[in-house]
C-alpha cells in the first residue's frame, strides 16, 4: 500500500491540539473527504490528542496519505511513551474514563473512523492508528 | 581568555574609541540616519561607553549576569525598547553594541603591540563580553514581543466571548473558535454574570462558529447549561450544522437534556414563545 506523503507533529501543549485538528481539517480537504468525514476527522484526532497529551503525558501523532487501488485513504497515528492502557477493552467503553473527561473520547473515536487499531503496553506506552478511506 | 587591560585601555583611549565608534555607527550597515539623529546616536553613545566601562572596571567580565554589570544591562534593556519603538529591526539594535568591537580591538592591538600573544587573548575577551551584550539585545526584543502577543491574546479571550441581549428575559452567547479551557471558563463566567444581570430566563448558546465539537467542548457545553439551571435559567443551544449533529450521535454525546435547535432563528422563536410572546407578521391588506 503505498504511502502518498506524510507528516509528524509533536503534540506537547494545548495549542499542539489545536494545531493537530487544523492539520488534519486541510489535509482531509486536499484529499476531497465530504464535510461529514471531514468532521469525523477531525473530531477523532482532536479526542485522540487529547488522549495523548493528558494520559499519555504528549507524544506524536503522524499523518499519511495512502493510496490502495483506486481509493485514497487519510491514516492519522498516534503514539505516546507513557504508562499504557492496563484494559483496553474497559477504555474503550462509553463513560469509562481514568480522569474527569466523559469517557466518550476514546470510543467515540474509534466510531467515526473506518479502521481503528490501539496496541498498548503497560508502563511502554501507546500506539493508535486511524484510518478513513474514500 | 581575559580581560585584564579593558578598563585600562578605556580609561586611556575613551573619547578616541567614542569617536570612531560613532563614525563607525553612522557609516556602517545598522546605519540609521533617517530613524536616528547623529546627536542622539553620540549620546548614546557615550552613555554606553561610560556604563561599559564602570562595569568593566569590576573586572568581571566572564559573566554579565553579576550585579556590577546591572546598570549596563539596564541601559541596553532601555535603548532596545526605545529602538524598537523607532523602528529600528533587531539585527541593527545588536550592531549597535557589536560595531563597537571594531575601534576598541584597534585600540588593544595599538596597546600591546609589544605583546601579541596577550593582545589575542585580550582581544577574545573583550569580543565574547560584546557578543554577549548584543545577543542581550535580541533576548528584549524577543521579550516585548512576547508581552505583545500576550496583551493580545487576553484581548481576544474577552472580545470573543460577547454576551448579548435578544429580547426582554433572553440573552444569547454565540461562540465562536476553538473552545480551550481558558476560554470556556471566561465564557461561563461572563455568560452566567448576564444572566444574573438581566434576570434571563432563557440563554441561548450558538456554536455555528465553533468548528470542532468534541467531548471535551460537550462536557463544558453542558456543566455551562446545569450551572444556568441551578440559577434558573434555561438554555437551548443552537447552531448545530448537520455534520456537527453526525459526529456528536457517534461519539454518543447525550443532549437530550438540552433544547437544541439548528438555527439561531429557530432558537429564538422558541425562547419568544416560552416567555409568552408571539411573532405576528402584519398582513396588508388591498383595497
Amino acid at each position: 500500500m503505498p504511502t502518498l506523503k506524510s507528516e509528524v507533529q509533536p503534540v506537547v501543549t494545548e495549542n499542539d491540539i489545536v494545531y493537530v485538528r487544523q492539520n488534519v481539517r486541510k489535509w482531509a480537504v486536499e484529499m476531497k473527504f465530504s464535510l461529514v468525514d471531514q468532521t469525523k476527522m477531525v473530531t477523532a484526532a482532536s479526542e485522540l490528542a487529547r488522549n495523548l497529551l493528558i494520559y499519555g503525558g504528549g507524544g506524536e501523532v503522524r499523518l499519511e496519505q495512502l493510496q490502495e487501488g483506486s481509493r485514497m485513504g487519510l491514516r492519522v497515528m498516534f503514539v505516546d511513551q507513557g504508562p499504557g492502557i492496563p484494559d483496553i477493552e474497559q477504555a474503550l467503553k462509553d463513560g469509562f474514563t481514568s480522569g474527569k473527561g466523559m469517557g466518550l473520547g476514546l470510543g467515540g473515536a474509534k466510531r467515526l473512523v473506518t479502521d481503528f487499531d490501539i496496541k498498548s503496553i503497560v508502563g511502554q506506552g501507546t500506539s493508535i492508528t486511524t484510518t478513513k478511506w474514500r | 581568555m581575559s580581560t585584564i587591560r579593558l578598563p585600562e585601555i578605556l580609561q586611556k583611549a575613551k573619547a578616541q574609541i567614542l569617536e570612531e565608534w560613532v563614525k563607525q555607527q553612522m557609516s556602517g550597515a545598522g546605519a540609521r540616519a533617517d530613524l536616528i539623529k547623529d546627536g542622539e546616536l553620540r549620546k548614546q553613545s557615550e552613555e554606553f561607553l561610560n556604563n561599559f566601562q564602570r562595569s568593566a572596571q569590576s573586572g568581571e567580565t566572564e559573566n554579565i549576569q553579576l550585579p556590577a554589570w546591572a546598570p549596563t544591562l539596564e541601559l541596553i534593556a532601555d535603548l532596545t525598547r526605545q529602538r524598537e519603538r523607532m523602528g529600528f529591526s533587531p539585527s541593527e539594535t545588536a550592531l549597535f553594541i557589536f560595531s563597537l568591537k571594531e575601534p576598541l580591538l584597534a585600540q588593544v592591538r595599538a596597546e600591546l603591540k609589544k605583546d601579541p600573544e596577550a593582545a589575542i587573548e585580550e582581544s577574545m575577551g573583550i569580543s565574547a563580553l560584546l557578543d554577549k551584550l548584543g545577543l542581550y539585545t535580541t533576548e528584549i526584543y524577543q521579550a516585548s514581543r512576547e508581552e505583545v502577543i500576550r496583551r493580545q491574546q487576553e484581548e481576544l479571550l474577552e472580545l470573543s466571548t460577547p454576551v448579548v441581549k435578544m429580547w426582554d428575559g433572553i440573552v444569547a452567547l454565540p461562540l465562536i473558535g476553538t473552545l480551550d479551557s481558558a476560554r470556556t471558563s471566561v465564557v461561563m463566567e461572563s455568560l452566567l454574570q448576564r444572566i444574573v444581570e438581566t434576570g434571563s430566563e432563557i440563554a441561548i448558546i450558538d456554536i455555528t462558529g465553533v468548528p470542532t465539537v468534541d467531548t471535551l467542548v460537550a462536557q463544558h457545553l453542558l456543566k455551562t447549561v446545569a450551572a444556568a439551571r441551578l440559577m434558573g435559567a434555561d438554555c437551548i443551544i443552537s447552531g448545530i450544522r448537520p455534520q456537527i449533529a453526525q459526529t456528536m450521535v457517534h461519539l454518543a454525546i447525550d443532549l437530550s437534556a438540552v433544547t437544541t435547535k439548528a438555527t439561531m432563528a429557530e432558537a429564538l422563536k422558541t425562547a419568544l414563545a416560552r416567555t409568552g410572546h408571539r411573532v405576528v407578521k402584519d398582513v396588508v391588506l388591498k383595497a
